[in-house]
């Protein structure tokens, strides 16, 4: 099967080549056979525990030609379904829970309608690493800078697994040059603004924008999260920096890496890499200097400060602060590129390929052409014609992304299940 | 005699204690001889207490009996604390010898002590196992600044880590599994600006529960250091009905004027006989009781200087629209006040104006009493049931912060929990608080040396 799937593809990628222009004959077609409108809601009404969680939902539309209108929220997902296919949105962004259904919000006073509750999100986006990558820059990324989301997921994955204790954490492709995070823990929902600005805060290491030339400096110990983040890097790092970016290459980029270090050390530094062929044996170098017995103390974390500048996460703190700032929502298909905003499996996270994410355009052309799924799931009763077609997805190259959406959904069911359990036994209802 | 009264204020989950002025200013001399937290000071520290005969040891017990009496001070208690916050320094010198006095009595409680008091003020610390401790000895060490010298001695306590957000913030402790690992020191000051928080709060919600009456009265003292007879009587009046004692009167008064042109001697000649009187202490010894609506609204108009009387019957429509759009009200809601005033019902104008201030609709009270419209107010602050808001089974709450210890983002509680978002109000406090405290919000104590009645 998957090999017929690939064969296909090869042999076609011409015709599912994606141009903007597709998106809105395109579209109606995602969302109709696609977008996964009942897991959507299964997600975000959190299994009813709250009442109207779902319906007091922001949500907002970006429609053709760039209008945006905001306050969008839905009874149902069938209602959600009939709206989006009526208005057709090239981006879907998904806000707060509201004191009041948004769009109901004239009906209560201004200073009585307020976001309550919100997911905690990240957004890494690539372009805040322009300064250290020498492959790319702004929209632009490729299989030599990728790695740095890898690094991004891998180390705040671990810090708000660990540290902060968040279970049901999603991660998604933000369909262009970054990814996104989406924190969905009951406690991570009712956290204040307060909270989330000090979890970026505790999260960021590189401080300092366009005017500082050395942006981490750690102190001495360093922090344990720190320290496990740069275990997690080691591995990798080496690969990415001198093999990919080949970062200590020449002396250009070796001057970028000088800089980071103090006066006595860059000296020495400077001379002993204009003798080194490569960045390896520049690295090695500085490695072994600032790891002998009798360095200095200053130059301790020298080598770690410089794998922390060039490879840990950036994230940006306003948008995670922010319990009503909206962000895109999973599944959404990018305007610019054609493709589809999927989630990522964090148990295959090296494997992850943005290049290989499927398009609106790969996606409609495999419905048409691929040979259908056998599938007992899918041979239902011809009344159940519509809920047939619907499973149509699963022969595409989206059925992946919507299993480990699934998977992710298993889990948190697995939580509000607990919760409806003990609060009916509070209730004593059966 | 030195003025000794105990004041304890309870914002209604928690149980801190608040000492006045004098003790205050010991506090704050021995800081200055003595260096903080040396055997001189902690021993000056004890003696101090023991003299004013508070329980230094041990808070712990503390029976019905108590809270009732500590219940019915907190009300006094708000003026004291609105008398030091003159300006900046003044608040902030008052804070910091309230957080001296009780980071003392906090670090020198027993550890099974410290663990009563956590409990009893909602604090659900625990302190580590020492084999946890060992378990985490390295990072603990590693996270935690100064640790490495007293590792062996510090009880280290495990919080939620949103009850200690700028340690956080700072990556300064230790964290696991949400759970920040914070040593007895640091634990003293988070449980410190829970304190501050609350006492900040509840200095600025006290003002903000005057009727629009007094609180004219209030800012008309506070600018010009004086009131008119008749100012005086319905403000003086209403303090005292606020739990405002004699010798607490005397001495507010007697500051307020000192500031302006009217010294101690002059104000005893003037002014201290009037003040007694009211209290019934002179003459034909009638306790005269606050002024209700109707009083004030009907009798004594004010004449030109005075700011007394009910602004909703004596003050100009176009002044009156101006001041309730100072005070945050959309102009419909103002023309509904106004329309009130227009058909002379000034207590219907001034209860919407409650209602319209601590978004609520309809009043369960029938505003006829300045005092009443305190209490009601502070009820509603505290979290009480007062007014039911009518909505479509959103989250009920109420929308103005009740003045309580901030609550710590525990899910457990219950599945409506309190919204940890600063609301459209809360902000509003906010900005309310920075404006009371950039003005100065009443007037300070002198060193009271006042015999006790």
């Amino acid at each position: 099967m998957k090999q017929q799937l690939q064969h296909y593809r090869k042999k076609t990628m011409a015709d599912a080549d994606f141009c903007s222009a597709q998106l809105q004959d395109l579209l109606p077609l995602y969302y109709k056979r696609f977008f996964p409108f009942g897991r959507f809601f299964k997600w975000l009404n959190y299994g009813g525990v709250k009442k109207n969680y779902f319906q007091r939902r922001e949500f907002s539309f970006t429609l053709k030609d760039d209008i945006y209108v905001r306050y969008q929220s839905f009874q149902s997902a069938n209602e959600m379904e009939k709206e989006v296919h009526k208005a057709i949105p090239y981006k879907m962004d998904i806000g707060a829970v509201f004191s009041h259904r948004p769009n109901q919000r004239h009906c209560v006073k201004p200073s009585a309608f307020q976001a309550q509750e919100k997911e905690l999100v990240f957004d890494i986006d690539m372009t805040d690493y322009d300064d250290v990558r020498t492959c790319c820059k702004l929209a632009d990324i490729c299989a030599n800078c990728w790695p740095l989301m890898t690094f991004a997921i891998r180390v705040i994955d671990r810090a708000l697994r660990e540290d902060f204790g968040f279970k049901h954490r999603l991660w998604v492709y933000s369909g262009r040059r970054g990814v996104h995070c989406w924190v969905c823990d009951e406690t991570a929902r009712e956290l204040s603004q307060a909270a989330r600005s000090s979890i970026a805060e505790y999260l960021s290491v590189i401080k300092g924008g366009e005017g500082s030339i050395k942006k981490v400096n750690l102190s001495d110990p360093v922090h344990p999260s720190i320290q496990e983040s740069l275990k997690l890097m080691k591995n990798d790092f080496e690969d990415y920096a001198l093999v990919k970016q080949d970062f200590l290459g020449n002396e250009k980029k070796r001057e970028k890496v000088l800089a980071l270090m103090p006066d006595d050390l860059r000296t020495d530094m400077r001379s002993d890499f204009s003798s080194l062929t490569n960045s390896v044996n520049c690295w090695d170098r500085l490695k072994s200097c600032t790891q002998a017995k009798r360095a200095p103390d200053k130059w301790r974390h020298v080598h770690e400060e410089v794998m922390l500048q060039f490879c840990y996460p950036r994230l940006d703190v306003n948008v995670s602060k922010g319990v009503n700032h909206l962000l895109k929502s999973p599944f959404c298909v990018h305007p610019k590129t054609g493709r589809v905003c999927v989630p990522i499996d964090l148990n295959k996270v090296e494997d992850f390929d943005p290049f290989n994410v499927p398009t609106i355009s790969q996606l409609c052309w495999e419905l048409d052409h691929l040979p259908e799924v056998v599938d007992a799931q899918a041979v239902q009763v011809t009344e159940e014609g519509q809920k047939r077609r619907r499973k149509d997805y699963k022969k595409t190259s989206l059925a992946a992304a919507i299993r480990v959406f699934d998977s992710f959904l298993e889990d948190l069911e697995a939580s509000w299940r607990g919760r409806l359990l003990r609060e009916s036994d509070l209730k004593n209802e059966f | 005699m030195m003025f000794l009264h105990f004041f304890v204020f309870i914002p209604f989950h928690s149980h801190f204690t608040i000492f006045c002025f004098p003790v205050l200013k010991a506090v704050e001399s021995f800081g200055m001889c003595h260096t903080k937290w040396s055997e001189k000071y902690q021993k000056k520290m004890e003696d101090e207490l023991k003299k004013a005969n508070l329980p230094y040891r041990d808070l712990m017990h503390v029976s019905d009996n108590d809270l009732e009496l500590r219940r019915k001070d907190h009300i006094s208690h708000f003026i004291l604390r609105l008398a030091y916050c003159q300006s900046e320094n003044l608040r902030r010198w008052f804070l910091q010898q309230e957080a001296d006095l009780f980071r003392y009595r906090f670090s020198q409680q027993l550890s099974g002590s410290v663990r009563k008091f956590l409990d009893l003020n909602d604090l659900h610390y625990t302190s580590i196992l020492p084999n946890e401790k060992v378990e985490l000895k390295t990072q603990l060490i590693n996270s935690t600044f100064g640790m490495k010298e007293l590792f062996d001695t510090q009880d280290f306590y495990k919080v939620p880590f949103t009850d200690a957000l700028d340690l956080v913030r700072g990556r300064k402790i230790f964290l696991r599994h949400g759970l920040a690992y914070i040593p007895h020191n640091d634990l003293v000051s988070i449980v410190l600006n829970d304190f501050r928080t609350s006492l900040s709060r509840a200095l600025a919600l006290a003002t903000r529960s005057f009727p629009l009456c007094m609180r004219s009265l209030h800012y008309a003292l506070r600018d010009q250091h004086h009131l008119r007879h008749g100012g005086r009587l319905q403000y003086g009046l209403f303090l005292k009905g606020l739990g405002l004692s004699l010798e607490q009167a005397l001495t507010f008064w007697r500051t307020e004027f000192a500031r302006g042109s009217i010294d101690p001697e002059k104000f005893e000649k003037g002014y201290a006989y009037n003040i007694r009187h009211a209290y019934g202490k002179e003459g034909k010894r009638t306790d005269y009781t606050p002024y209700s609506c109707m009083k004030i609204i009907q009798t004594n108009t004010p004449g030109p200087g005075d700011h007394h009387g009910c602004p909703f019957r004596h003050t100009d429509a176009d002044l009156l629209r101006q001041r309730l759009q100072s005070h945050r009200l959309s102009s419909s809601e103002i023309n509904q006040v106004m329309e009130y005033v227009k058909g002379m019902h000034y207590q219907l104008a001034c209860q919407k104006y409650f209602e319209f201030t601590h978004k609520v609709e309809d009043g369960a009270f029938g505003l006829s009493h300045p005092n009443q419209y305190f209490e009601e107010s502070q009820k509603l602050l505290s979290g009480g049931q007062h007014a039911k808001r009518e909505n479509s089974g959103e989250v009920q709450k109420p929308v103005v912060a009740p003045v309580t210890m901030p609550q710590s983002s525990h899910p457990a509680q219950s599945s409506e929990s309190q919204s940890t978002q600063l609301s459209a109000s809360q902000v509003e406090e906010q900005e309310l608080l920075e404006e009371c405290f950039a003005n100065g919000v009443v007037l300070r104590f002198v060193k009271g040396t006042v015999e006790l009645g």
